[in-house]
């Protein structure tokens, strides 16, 4: 069963997110994979994360088709213009890629290019509403496509974003544009997260509540300074700052959040941050 | 100089679509001379306005709608008409739009798009306040331009990054450009015209009209002399 029949049939799906290489050693990239395969549902790839130039998030989506893990294909607006988007798009449907995550993208003074001339031609909503078209059989231009793809598309909320009113708006728009399922920013606190899905679930889209798996007291605090949207609160610092073993730790919290918020949406959504080898162990404590 | 066009008036009476009563404001200076903001235009527009069933509750044509100073006086005046008006009908350029909804608290509508400023910036002496996209926004989004307070040019709404209202990618100078248009558009209780964005921005409507593209200056004495 796909990502999208899985939510459809209210099964709770787990994804987890994989960086693609700085470079062409892919080694690390399929070890990861391996150690997801069967555990999750779905995996994302990054585009180009935080603007830092890596290899490319369709080429490591389509490694992850040839092993068997099906792949989440995620899509900045930060270095394409809309001619090049659309073409990704079908480039991927053509590769067997179905799961689209279309996303707006980080600044690129906020990366390793700082010198690059942004594009942002479109954005995210833009983004869903040109893979709908193409799903129409046209493209932005209102031209007729020789074969229509099909894909499942994603989008991001923040719901730890205050006020969260205008990300409550944004996410609207989001499904009104195609989006059919969401991942969200990572959130620490279950209670805000309540919060937030009781004026979410009116749209009638599955929700997949993100994590960030910690790994020291200062990673929070520094997220916490430089994240907008993330908040972790002292409790959890505390925790962390005093645990012998941070990893073992940060893999019981992260666990014991899933576990909170599980009953309150439809999915999660484990961003391990080069902690993809812990990931199996998550899910293990959090019996999934 | 910045040149304007007038707004086609079914665009227009969209954006006044619910609102009863309107004060129209118009610019003696380059929408004078591109014919789109002065008195004899806002004559005009009043008289349509009318003609739609609308009541014009008063106008007034300021020398510089881009000079805040000058409209903050020049409004001052018109205060108890302004206050009887539910919306505000402003016939100028993109920054005068800007001008006039920061001095006031009421939602104000642009009847004109700005195709190009021609290497001025009337008298603005603020940051940049107007890409001269030619297809102006600033209805939907409380008079505040997303494409120029907003770093990436986003039109859809916030993205995820801003924090205690600040941009993520100057936080230290740089307000969120949908912060404020979300905190304007609540205080007007106009959260609605959020939703009412075009998804998609045709960026073609950039380019200056053929005629005024790598000669705009002299295109610009050709214009002033024809009026």
């Amino acid at each position: 069963m796909s990502l999208r029949e899985k939510l459809q049939n209210g099964k709770f799906v787990v994804t987890a997110e994989i960086g693609p290489a700085k470079g062409v050693d892919i080694h690390e990239f399929n070890e990861n994979a391996e150690l997801l395969k069967g555990r999750v549902d779905a995996v994302n790839c990054t585009d180009q994360q935080s603007a830092v130039m890596r290899l490319g998030s369709l080429v490591a989506c389509h490694l992850l088709n040839q092993k068997g893990v099906e792949p989440v294909f995620q899509m900045t607006c930060r270095d394409r213009n809309r001619i090049a988007l659309q073409s990704d798009l079908l480039s991927a449907y053509v590769m067997g890629v179905e799961n689209v995550l279309c996303l707006t993208g980080d600044y690129v003074t906020l990366g390793d290019h700082p010198d690059a001339k942004p594009v942002f031609d479109l954005d995210s909503v833009s983004l869903l509403h040109a893979a709908q078209q193409l799903e129409q059989g046209k493209d932005l231009a209102g031209k007729e496509l020789k074969g229509t793809p099909k894909f499942f598309l994603g989008a991001c909320v923040t719901p730890g974003a205050d006020p969260v009113e205008p990300q409550l708006i944004k996410m609207e728009r989001k499904v009104k544009a195609g989006a059919q399922f969401f991942q969200t920013q990572a959130i620490y606190e279950p209670k805000t997260f309540e919060a937030f899905m009781k004026e979410a679930k009116k749209f009638g889209v599955p929700v997949l509540v993100g994590i960030v798996v910690l790994r020291s007291a200062a990673m929070a605090k520094f997220m916490n300074k430089n994240v907008a949207g993330i908040h972790v609160p002292d409790e959890l610092i505390d925790e962390m700052d005093k645990a012998e073993n941070k990893l073992q730790k940060g893999v019981e919290i992260a666990a014991r959040l899933i576990n909170e918020m599980k009953g309150m949406c439809q999915g999660t959504h484990i961003m391990a941050i080069g902690l993809e080898s812990k990931v199996p162990a998550i899910l293990d404590a959090a019996k999934l | 100089m910045i040149i304007s066009e007038l707004k086609p008036l079914p665009e227009i009476l969209g954006y006044l679509d619910g609102d009863k009563k309107i004060f129209i404001v118009g610019c003696k200076g380059c929408a004078e001379v591109c014919q789109t903001g002065d008195e004899p235009q806002v004559l005009e527009m009043k008289q349509k306005l009318g003609q739609e069933g609308k009541t014009v509750t008063g106008y007034c044509v300021v020398d510089f709608l881009c000079d805040k100073a000058l409209v903050k006086t020049r409004l001052f005046p018109h205060e108890d008409e302004i206050d009887a008006a539910d919306s505000l009908l402003v016939m100028t350029c993109g920054i005068g739009v800007q001008a006039t909804a920061a001095v006031v608290n009421k939602l104000v509508h642009p009847a004109a798009n700005t195709i190009n400023v021609g290497g001025s910036r009337g008298e603005w002496r603020g940051s940049e306040r107007c890409r001269e996209c030619g297809d102006c926004v600033l209805d939907l989004t409380g008079g505040i331009c997303p494409l120029t307070a907003c770093t990436k040019w986003l039109i859809n709404g916030p993205c995820g990054g801003a924090k205690n209202g600040k941009c993520e990618v100057e936080p230290d100078v740089r307000d969120c450009g949908w912060h404020l248009i979300y905190e304007r558009l609540k205080k007007l209780g106009r959260l609605d015209k959020m939703q009412t964005m075009p998804i998609v921005k045709n960026y073609a409507k950039m380019q200056p009209p053929k005629e005024l593209r790598s000669t705009i200056m002299w295109a610009l004495e050709q214009q002033e002399t024809k009026v």
